[in-house]
C-alpha cells in the first residue's frame, strides 16, 4: 500500500487504528467514526491531529462540527462502484469548506482518479507496481472540463468567457 | 444545431485518448473484464449474445446530414452494413470488435457525436420532443437547455458512480413526445402566472420491472437554475439511492420509499445552499449556446392547403401518407415529415448504410441538412416546404419509408428481444412482424387511428410495454414463450401504466388477440376516439371478453 499526497509518494505518518487497539500515547491516527463518538475528547487532546475513517454509509456531516481540528478524513470506497465518497468529499469542500486532506481509501481505481481529484479529494491510497508512474499518466487524461467543481481546473464555460474577455 | 467549440473537441478527443489507452490495457491483459466492464460500459459498449454491441448518442434527437452519413461510414467499415435506433435516441451497432472501438470513437468525434455515459450508472444522453424548435404546438424551444445538460452532465466528477443509471428528457411542449413522466427527471417547460419560461421538475418515473409515473417536485424553476436544481436531485439521490439491490437502486424507488414530500425537503434544502453558485448558468453562455438554435433561413411562403388538397385527391397514397405522417409547422409553407422505421421482419429502427446516407441527401435537399431520430424509433425532417411534400414522398417511398403508419398498430416500438438479448424471456420481433402482416391494408390502418403498441421481450421492459395503448410483455412459463397483454398505458402528458388483460398468450394467437381487440375498439368508439380514449371510457372489460370469451371470463370466476 503506497499514499500518494498532492501528487507525490510520501510516507504515511497517519496510521489507522482498529476499534479495538488502545490508542498510543504518541503518533497520528486514523480512527473509525464510531470511536471518534467515544473518545472524541481524549483525540482532540492529543498532539497530533486526529484523523477519522468514514465508511460510504457514514456523512461528514456526522463531524462537521469538529472538523476544523480534524487533520486527515478519510473516505471508504468499499467497491469502485460505490460513489457516494464524491458526494461527501465535495460536502467536506464546498458546503464545509474543509482544508484539511482528503484521503480515499478502499478499492482506488485510477481510472477514477481524475473524478476524485476534481471532486477534492487530495490523498489517495493505491496498490500496483508503479503507482506514481500510474497516476501521473492518470491525473493528465484531461485538460479541460464542463463542470465547476469549487476546485479551480478550468471549465469550458470558464475558457469561453476568458477567451472573450 | 449545436457546434463543438474548442473546448469540446479537446474534451472528446481527451476521452477517446483515454479509452484508446484502456482497450489496450484490456487487450494487453492488464485489466480483467471485470475492471473492464464499468469502463466499456461508460463509453456505450456491451458484451451481447454474439459480438459487442456500441451505443453511440444523438443528443436529444438531432443530427445533421454529415453525422448520418458518418454513421453509414461506421456501419460499413466496422459492422455488417446496418444499425439500430433506439427508444432513447441512440444508435447502435451490433456487431462491433473490441479492437475497433477506439477507432470508431475516433471517427465519430470528428463529426461531434460520442458514445459517453449512452450506458453505465451515470446519467445518460438528454432526449428530448423530435419536433423541438419546429412544432406548430410548442411553447419554448428546450434544445439549449438539453444542450447545456449535456455538458454539464459529460464526465461529471461527482455522478459517474450513481446508484444506477439515470435518464433526464426535456419537452417544450405541452403535448408530451418525450415520455418526460417515465424518466428519473423529467423537465416541462411552461410559464408561470407571471408569464416567465421555466421548468417544471418530475422526478423518479421510470420503467422496467417496477414502473413508476413521476412525482412534480416542483412546479416552476427558472432557468438559469436548471442545473443547480438537477445538481440537487442528483446529490441527494447519489447520498441516498440504495446500493444494496440493483433491482431497486433506480431513483423512483426511493422517492417512493421515503416519500416525494420528504425528497423535496432533501432536495430542496440542498438547492437553497447552491442556487447562485457556480451552476447557475451565465447569460453570456445561454446566448452562445442559443444562437445555434437560432431558426434556419425559412423561405416567406404561405400555407398550401390548397395545393396539397388537389395533390391527394390526385393520389389517395400520397393523401393517406399526409394524413398521417406529417405534422403542422410552426412556420407558414412549411410542414414536418415523418420517416417510419419499421422495416417488416427486422427490429423497428434498423436501417441500412445506403439508406442512411440515401436519407441524409434528401435531408440536404428537403430539409436544410437536418434529421431528427425519435423515441419511437423513426426519423423525421423537421423543415420541408408544403410545395416539396409530393416529391419528397416518392422519394421516401422509394426508399420503403412512406408506409402511412406513424403512431398506427404497426408503427411498433419493439426491443431486439431473444434473437439478440442476452436478458429476454422471449422473441419479440417475430411477434411484430406478425402484428405488421395482419394489418396490411392501408385503409384499415387509417380508420383505427392512433394505436400504439410497445413490446417488451422481458420485464427489463426496453420496449416500454407498460406504456403502450396495447403492451405486449414477453414472459418465460415452463420454458415457454407467453406474451402478456396490457391496455391503457400512455406516455404523454396524461401518462398511465397499462393494466394488465389477463393470462399470458402463446405467440401464434398474439395477432388474433390484438385483431379481437380493435373490433372490440371500433364498435364501442364514439365518433373521432382514439384507442387510448375510449379504453379510459369504457374500461377493460369489453376487451378482456373480446380476447378471452364471456364463457371462460365466466368460468374464471
Amino acid at each position: 500500500m503506497a499514499l500518494i499526497r498532492n501528487g507525490e509518494l510520501v510516507d504515511d505518518e497517519y496510521r489507522v487504528l482498529s476499534d479495538d487497539e488502545t490508542l498510543p500515547a504518541s503518533g497520528a491516527v486514523i480512527v473509525s467514526l464510531t470511536r471518534w463518538q467515544a473518545d472524541r475528547e481524549t483525540l482532540l487532546a492529543r498532539a497530533e491531529m486526529p484523523g477519522v475513517w468514514l465508511d460510504s454509509d457514514e456523512s461528514p456531516e456526522l463531524i462537521a462540527a469538529d472538523l476544523d481540528a480534524i487533520g486527515v478524513v478519510a473516505l471508504e470506497f468499499p467497491v469502485f462502484r460505490d460513489g457516494r465518497a464524491y458526494s461527501y468529499a465535495r460536502m467536506l469542500r464546498d458546503r464545509f469548506g474543509f482544508k484539511g486532506e482528503v484521503r480515499a481509501v478502499g478499492e482506488v481505481l485510477m481510472e477514477q482518479l481524475h473524478f476524485m481529484l476534481r471532486t477534492g479529494f487530495d490523498a489517495f491510497e493505491v496498490t500496483g507496481d508503479d503507482p506514481l508512474g500510474q497516476y501521473q499518466v492518470a491525473q493528465a487524461d484531461f485538460s479541460v472540463w464542463y463542470q465547476a467543481t469549487g476546485d479551480g481546473r478550468p471549465t469550458a464555460i470558464g475558457l469561453r468567457q476568458a477567451g472573450k474577455a | 444545431m449545436y457546434r463543438y467549440d474548442e473546448f469540446d473537441h479537446k474534451l472528446v478527443g481527451e476521452r477517446v485518448n483515454q479509452f484508446r489507452r484502456q482497450v489496450g490495457r484490456r487487450l494487453q491483459g492488464e485489466l480483467n473484464e471485470d475492471q473492464f466492464k464499468p469502463l466499456r460500459l461508460m463509453n456505450g459498449l456491451y458484451l451481447q449474445l454474439h459480438a459487442y454491441m456500441l451505443r453511440v448518442n444523438v443528443p436529444y434527437g438531432t443530427l445533421s446530414s454529415t453525422q448520418m452519413r458518418r454513421f453509414a461510414h461506421i456501419a460499413r467499415t466496422y459492422d455488417r452494413g446496418y444499425g439500430h435506433f433506439t427508444t432513447r435516441q441512440n444508435i447502435q451497432y451490433n456487431w462491433i470488435r473490441l479492437e475497433d472501438t477506439a477507432a470508431i470513437l475516433a471517427e465519430l468525434a470528428e463529426v461531434e457525436v460520442t458514445a459517453i455515459q449512452s450506458s453505465g450508472n451515470c446519467v445518460r444522453n438528454i432526449t428530448s420532443d423530435q419536433y423541438a424548435g419546429c412544432a406548430a404546438d410548442e411553447l419554448a424551444d428546450p434544445r439549449m437547455y438539453c444542450e447545456m445538460l449535456r455538458q454539464y452532465s459529460v464526465l461529471h466528477p461527482e455522478f459517474s458512480y450513481l446508484p444506477r443509471k439515470f435518464k433526464i428528457a426535456v419537452t417544450g411542449s405541452p403535448n408530451d413526445r418525450a415520455a418526460v413522466a417515465v424518466h428519473d427527471i423529467g423537465l416541462r417547460m411552461h410559464q408561470n402566472e407571471k408569464g416567465q419560461m421555466g421548468f417544471e421538475v418530475l422526478v423518479g418515473g421510470g420503467l422496467g420491472r417496477l414502473p413508476h409515473i413521476a412525482h412534480t417536485i416542483r412546479d416552476w424553476i427558472e432557468p438559469e437554475h436548471i442545473l443547480s436544481y438537477v445538481e440537487a436531485i442528483l446529490r441527494i439521490y447519489n447520498l441516498h439511492g440504495r446500493r444494496d439491490n440493483i433491482h431497486k437502486a433506480r431513483i423512483k424507488i426511493i422517492v417512493n420509499q421515503m416519500g416525494i414530500d420528504k425528497y423535496r425537503e432533501l432536495v430542496d434544502a440542498e438547492f437553497e445552499r447552491i442556487r447562485d453558485g457556480a451552476l447557475t448558468i451565465p447569460e453570456a453562455e445561454m446566448q452562445r449556446i442559443e444562437q445555434y438554435f437560432a431558426p434556419p433561413a425559412y423561405d416567406t411562403l404561405t400555407d398550401e392547403a390548397d395545393f396539397l388538397e388537389q395533390e391527394s385527391q390526385a393520389s389517395a397514397e400520397f393523401g393517406r401518407w399526409l394524413a398521417r405522417n406529417t405534422v403542422e409547422h410552426k412556420v407558414p409553407g412549411y410542414r414536418i415529415v415523418n420517416l417510419t422505421l419499421k422495416p417488416l421482419g427486422k427490429p423497428p429502427g434498423d436501417i441500412d448504410a445506403d439508406t442512411m446516407d440515401a436519407v441524409a441527401d434528401l435531408a440536404d435537399r428537403y430539409s436544410f441538412g437536418e434529421i431528427r431520430v425519435t423515441h419511437r424509433q423513426n426519423l423525421v425532417f423537421v423543415d420541408v416546404r408544403q410545395q416539396d411534400l409530393p416529391e419528397l414522398w416518392k422519394a421516401l417511398d422509394a426508399l420503403g419509408l412512406a408506409t402511412p403508419n406513424l403512431d398506427s398498430i404497426t408503427d411498433i416500438i419493439c426491443c431486439p428481444g431473444l434473437d439478440y438479448c442476452a436478458l429476454a424471456n422471449a422473441r419479440s420481433i417475430p411477434v411484430a412482424a406478425d402484428i405488421s402482416q395482419r394489418f396490411v391494408d392501408v385503409d384499415e390502418l387509417a380508420d383505427i387511428g392512433e394505436l400504439k403498441i410497445n413490446i417488451s421481450g422481458c420485464m427489463n421492459a426496453c420496449g416500454h410495454h407498460h406504456v403502450g395503448h396495447i403492451g405486449i410483455l414477453g414472459v418465460d412459463k415452463r420454458n415457454q414463450e407467453f406474451f402478456q397483454l396490457t391496455l391503457g398505458g400512455s406516455s404523454d402528458q396524461n401518462a398511465s401504466l397499462g393494466d394488465r388483460l389477463g393470462p399470458g398468450l402463446p405467440q401464434s394467437e398474439v395477432p388474433d388477440a390484438i385483431a379481437s381487440i380493435v373490433t372490440a375498439y371500433k364498435s364501442v368508439r364514439q365518433e373521432g376516439e382514439r384507442f387510448l380514449d375510449t379504453y379510459r371510457r369504457v374500461g377493460i372489460e369489453p376487451f378482456k371478453e373480446a380476447v378471452y370469451g364471456p364463457s371462460k371470463k365466466k368460468a374464471v370466476a
